[in-house]
């Protein structure tokens, strides 16, 4: 199981506001993908309507999972691979360790995968004297630095190239140098050795075909490819929802998930995995593990109102567009998932309670579902996980987050269906509002609830008569 | 459709209780279009900021006194997108599927409008004859921009207003960091978003920023002031009826 600093939302927000570097570099990702991203959307021949047909062919398999994820199961069976149901992070990892420790790996190479980091999988494999490699350029960096992601797949943006070369020079001990393709390149020497050292390699999966019975990764550094070939074990992890039905549903959903992710029309590399290499075949593993994770998936799977969420592809496209995230970064949401999509499926796996800051702290500007490239509504989800949290849900196991709160709005309620009491209130206010300093007419400190706004901003008076008030004595007037 | 037919209005809280002019604005922006208003005198709030908040009883008790008091109106325009989404697409969620109440909220999705979105695309006009001798910015509001798909319709309306000339902002659709009760809960996120959009708007050199929500003008123009910025926000209400 990954380390879950949820509660730690707002401290860890305001620790980010605070890092010039780190601003950097999120305003530089924003900017760059966003924008592109959008663009390599407008320009598909089938215009912004693939990303519709894309949503049915996921809501499609999602509703179809269970005979989707048998037949895939079944198909890499026949071609001698082995597949495992993991209920939970446990579960998975004891699993992967088991083949580890009966096929006496020594050490493993990686490719980049969020669900390995949801589980955990690093942690327990080097409790167990297994060296773990990770060869996504980006994870390798962080690996090294000994962080976790910051994004859903350029994990390493809040590292600039200054700190990467002195890292580089500490732990692979090459001479400083900022140069990214000098720097590349130790990595790459250092890496290759690993390669061809490693007993397993581990993948995740970005999306699975039940039709054909494979998996398919993609990467653009090759390094997925050479994860899944050289060793003589490869095992692959996906959650259970990363399944379509039939081949053809893969073109819409790569071409969109490029476009996604990186603003690419195809990523570099694609693999298609069915199995461990036949007889025929000179290259490929001779063991072929795929490990199917629920982790509370099927509870997900199980609510109407949030199975939509599986439907993601975690290309992370709405991590550039969300303004939340482009000012706290990824480490602030306290779990793999971050950005818009981490807000809402955080809370689903680690309890909306401890999570709820990461559904209630953004502005709900909906930029999120005009980005993501298979139209999944977050923004309607965070609104019901806020829902969640203000009366309290049995089904959820959620307790209501703020009683001052909710109380707070019981009188609100009673005030708004009631002109003269909502008259009264307003009057009220502005009785207060008087004992408040004012400077060039504008409020520059307010109290109680709403401390919090004029930290940064200075606030506009309630006016001495409301609109109403005065349209109701123009009218009186003769 | 008749183009002189009565309008009722519909003024959002913030803007009954902080910013007046901004309804007055509007009434006299409909007089000069030669159109009738009625408003209301027992309406309050829709109850975005107990829905946005997620307390969903609270936010249906105000959508019932909302359907009450405008359900017998024609045409309903309201001088802020959020709230128009609001009415449009969250009220008939907060009722049983089916159910009469629910019914009711349906029927008045047809009717609302937001300012611009009535002027431009139900009246057809898209100059109100308004003046305004300067240089200004337009801030696209979220709900408005992206559950309304209003974009074009304020900015044919500013291209027309003698005198004016319009400077395009960096992520002009970008949010400002509002986002109702998250601007005080959560206010380090808040204006650090906020941040970003007022140095965008400073950066364009203009004399004021206009925008159609007056929440998110009202976030502007909080931090505007915090920095002694010469720079005026105005709601496009402001701008048409000058």
């Amino acid at each position: 199981m990954s380390d879950i600093k949820t509660e730690f939302y707002k401290q860890n927000a305001a620790k980010a506001i605070k890092d010039p570097v780190l601003q950097h570099a999120l305003f530089d990702v924003q900017n760059r993908l966003g924008p592109a991203t959008a663009l390599a959307y407008k320009n598909l021949p089938e215009g912004l309507g693939l990303r519709l047909k894309a949503h049915e062919i996921r809501q499609f398999a999602i509703n179809h999972l269970d005979i989707l994820l048998e037949t895939l199961a079944l198909k890499i069976q026949d071609r001698g691979g082995k597949v495992y149901f993991a209920k939970d992070a446990a579960a998975a990892t004891a699993y992967c360790l088991k083949v580890a420790q009966v096929n006496q790996v020594k050490m493993v190479v990686k490719g980049k995968s969020m669900v390995t980091e949801e589980i955990g999988l690093n942690k327990i494999l080097e409790a167990n004297q297994i060296e773990v490699n990770e060869t996504d350029l980006g994870e390798y960096i962080i690996q090294l630095a000994g962080e976790t992601p910051s994004h859903i797949i350029a994990p390493a943006i809040h590292k600039t190239r200054k700190e990467v070369a002195q890292l580089f020079t500490q732990k692979l001990g090459i001479p400083y140098c900022e140069d990214p393709p000098v720097l590349t390149q130790a990595a790459r020497k250092a890496l290759r050795k690993k390669f061809l050292a490693a007993d397993m390699g581990l993948s995740g999966c970005n999306l699975a075909c039940a039709e054909t019975g494979h998996i398919t990764t993609v990467s653009n550094e090759g390094n997925i490819r050479m994860s899944t070939t050289m060793p003589k074990i490869h095992m692959a992890f996906m959650g259970m929802e990363r399944v379509v039905a039939r081949l053809e549903d893969h073109d819409a959903l790569f071409r969109l998930l490029s476009r996604g992710a990186a603003a690419q029309n195809m990523a570099g590399y694609v693999s298609y995995i069915g199995g461990p290499r036949t007889e025929d075949q000179l290259d490929g593993p001779d063991q072929f593990h795929l490990v199917i994770l629920d982790n509370g998936r099927s509870r997900i799977l199980a609510d109407p109102e949030f199975r939509e969420v599986l439907l993601c592809i975690r290309c992370a496209a709405c991590l550039n567009v969300c303004p939340a995230y482009g000012k706290i970064g990824g480490h602030a949401y306290g779990y793999p998932y971050s950005g818009p999509i981490g807000a809402v499926i955080t809370p689903l796996f680690v309890g909306i309670n401890r999570a709820k800051d990461l559904c209630c702290g953004e502005p709900l500007c909906g930029a999120c579902k005009m980005a993501c490239p298979v139209d999944i509504d977050l923004p309607r989800m965070l609104l019901a996980l806020r829902a969640k949290l203000a009366d309290g849900d049995p089904q959820w196991g959620v307790t209501r987050a703020s009683r001052s709160e909710k109380f707070m709005f019981q009188i609100w309620s009673v005030i708004i269906q009631n002109r003269t009491l909502y008259d009264l209130a307003l009057k009220a206010g502005s009785i207060i509002q008087r004992i408040i300093p004012k400077k060039n007419d504008m409020i520059p400190c307010m109290p109680f609830v709403f401390k919090g706004w004029t930290k940064s901003r200075d606030i506009k008076p309630l006016a001495r008569a409301s609109f109403l008030t005065r349209w109701k004595n123009r009218e009186q007037k003769p | 459709m008749d183009k002189n037919k009565p309008v009722t209005l519909f003024i959002q809280c913030l803007v009954d209780s902080l910013y007046p002019e901004v309804g007055q604005a509007m009434v006299h922006l409909f007089e000069k279009l030669n159109i009738q208003v009625d408003i209301p005198l027992e309406q309050t709030c829709c109850g975005q900021p107990a829905f946005n908040s997620g307390y969903r009883r609270e936010a249906k008790k105000a959508a019932k006194r909302f359907i009450e008091v405008f359900e017998s109106a024609d045409i309903i325009v309201c001088p802020s997108g959020s709230c128009v989404d609001m009415v449009k697409h969250q009220y008939p969620g907060l009722f049983k599927d089916g159910s009469l109440w629910q019914k009711r909220a349906k029927s008045i999705n047809a009717k609302i409008f937001e300012l611009t979105q009535y002027i431009v695309d139900v009246l057809g006009v898209e100059d109100v004859g308004a003046s305004f001798n300067g240089r200004v910015t337009y801030h696209d509001s979220c709900h408005l921009l992206r559950n309304l798909g209003v974009a074009d319709q304020p900015r044919k309306l500013i291209a027309n207003v003698r005198d004016i000339h319009l400077v395009e902002m960096k992520d002009a659709e970008k949010c400002c960091g509002f986002g109702g009760t998250f601007s005080v809960k959560y206010p380090d996120i808040s204006s650090a978003i906020l941040e970003e959009k007022v140095d965008n708007i400073i950066a364009t050199g203009t004399d004021a920023v206009v925008g159609c929500d007056i929440s998110c003008l009202m976030n502007i123009q909080g931090m505007l002031s915090r920095r002694n910025s010469p720079i005026k926000t105005l709601h496009i209400a402001q701008l048409l009826a000058g």
